[in-house]
C-alpha cells in the first residue's frame, strides 16, 4: 500500500488506469440503463415502478461504500499521516453525497406509489438521511479552517465517528421493524431477487463502481496538482520577496 | 413508444428517478473534469514562465 501512496507514483499509475475505468464505466452504465429500461421484466406486484430499483439500489450501495472508503482513508490519514489519504477522503466526499442524494430522491419517488408516502421516519430512511448530513458536515468542516491540514484532521475525526452509522444503515431493516424491505441481494442464503432483475442490477452496480473509481482518481489527481500549484506559487513568492529585500541571511 | 414512456402509469415516478440519477452522474463528471482542466492549464502556464 505504501508504494502506491506516493503522489508521483499515484499520478503515473492513475494516468494509465483512469481511461480504462472511464471506458468501462461508460460501457457498463450504457448497458445497465438499457437492460433496466428495456430488458428487465415488470414486477408482478409493482409493475413498471420496480425499474426505480435499478438506480436506487446501486446508488444506495455506493452511498455506504464511499463512506466506508472515506472512513478507512481518514483512519490511515490520522494514524500514518499519509499524504494521499486525506486527499482521497476529500475527493470521495462529494461523490458520496451525490450517490446518497440519488438514493434518497429515487427512494422517495418509489415510496409514494408503493407505500403511499414520500417519506417515513423509519430506521433505514432516517439513518441514510443522517449519512447524507455526515457527508455535508464533513465537506463543510474540512473547509472551515484557514489551515488545510487542521481542516483535514477535523474532517478525518468526523468521518471516523460517523462510521458508526454504517452498520446501523445495513442492519436497520433487521433490528427494527421498518417500512423499508430487508436485504434481498447481500444476505445469508443468497439473493431472493429473480435473476432477470438481478443481472441488470449488478451490471448497473458495476457501472456505478467504475464511474466512482474513475472520478475518484481524477479528483485525487486534481488535488495533487493543486498542491503542486500552491507549492510553486509559494516558491515564486519567496523569490519575489528575495529580489525586493535581498537574499535572506 | 407511448406505452414505454407511460411506464404502466408510473411515468411520473420512474422518469424523475432516472433523471436525478443521470443528472448527478453527468454533473459530477462535468464539475470534476472542469476543475482538473483549469488546474492543468494553470500548471502549464507556470511551467512555461519557469522555463523562461
Amino acid at each position: 500500500m505504501h508504494r502506491f501512496a506516493n503522489p508521483a507514483r499515484f499520478m503515473r499509475l492513475s494516468e494509465r488506469l483512469m481511461p480504462w475505468c472511464a471506458a468501462g464505466a461508460v460501457v457498463f452504465l450504457a448497458a445497465g440503463f438499457y437492460l433496466a429500461l428495456f430488458v428487465a421484466p415488470p414486477d408482478y406486484q409493482q409493475g413498471e415502478a420496480v425499474r426505480i430499483m435499478f438506480v436506487h439500489v446501486p446508488a444506495a450501495w455506493m452511498a455506504s461504500f464511499v463512506y466506508l472508503l472515506m472512513a478507512v482513508a481518514s483512519a490511515v490519514a490520522l494514524i500514518w499521516r499519509h499524504p494521499l489519504a486525506d486527499l482521497a477522503a476529500q475527493a470521495a466526499a462529494p461523490l458520496g453525497a451525490g450517490f446518497t442524494l440519488v438514493c434518497l430522491v429515487s427512494g422517495s419517488l418509489w415510496g409514494q406509489p408503493m407505500w403511499g408516502t414520500w417519506w417515513v421516519w423509519d430506521a433505514r430512511l432516517t439513518s441514510v438521511l443522517v449519512l447524507f448530513f455526515l457527508y455535508l458536515g464533513y465537506i463543510a468542516l474540512v473547509h472551515a479552517f484557514d489551515d488545510p491540514s487542521r481542516g483535514a484532521r477535523a474532517g478525518a475525526v468526523l468521518a471516523l465517528v460517523g462510521a458508526v452509522n454504517l452498520p446501523i444503515i445495513k442492519f436497520s431493516v433487521d433490528w427494527w421493524s421498518t417500512l423499508h424491505q430487508p436485504a434481498s441481494v447481500f444476505r445469508i442464503g443468497g439473493p431472493t431477487i429473480d435473476r432477470a432483475m438481478l443481472a441488470p442490477l449488478l451490471v448497473m452496480a458495476v457501472g456505478f463502481m467504475l464511474y466512482f473509481a474513475s472520478l475518484l482518481m481524477l479528483r485525487i489527481r486534481t488535488a495533487i496538482l493543486e498542491s503542486r500549484l500552491r507549492a510553486a506559487r509559494l516558491g515564486e513568492a519567496e523569490i519575489a520577496a528575495e529580489t525586493v529585500a535581498g537574499p535572506a541571511q | 413508444m407511448m406505452d414505454f414512456l407511460a411506464m404502466g402509469g408510473y411515468a411520473r415516478f420512474v422518469w424523475p428517478a432516472y433523471g436525478v440519477a443521470v443528472l448527478m452522474l453527468m454533473g459530477m463528471a462535468a464539475v470534476s473534469l472542469r476543475s482538473w482542466r483549469r488546474r492543468q492549464r494553470l500548471w502549464s502556464e507556470i511551467s512555461a514562465t519557469r522555463r523562461r
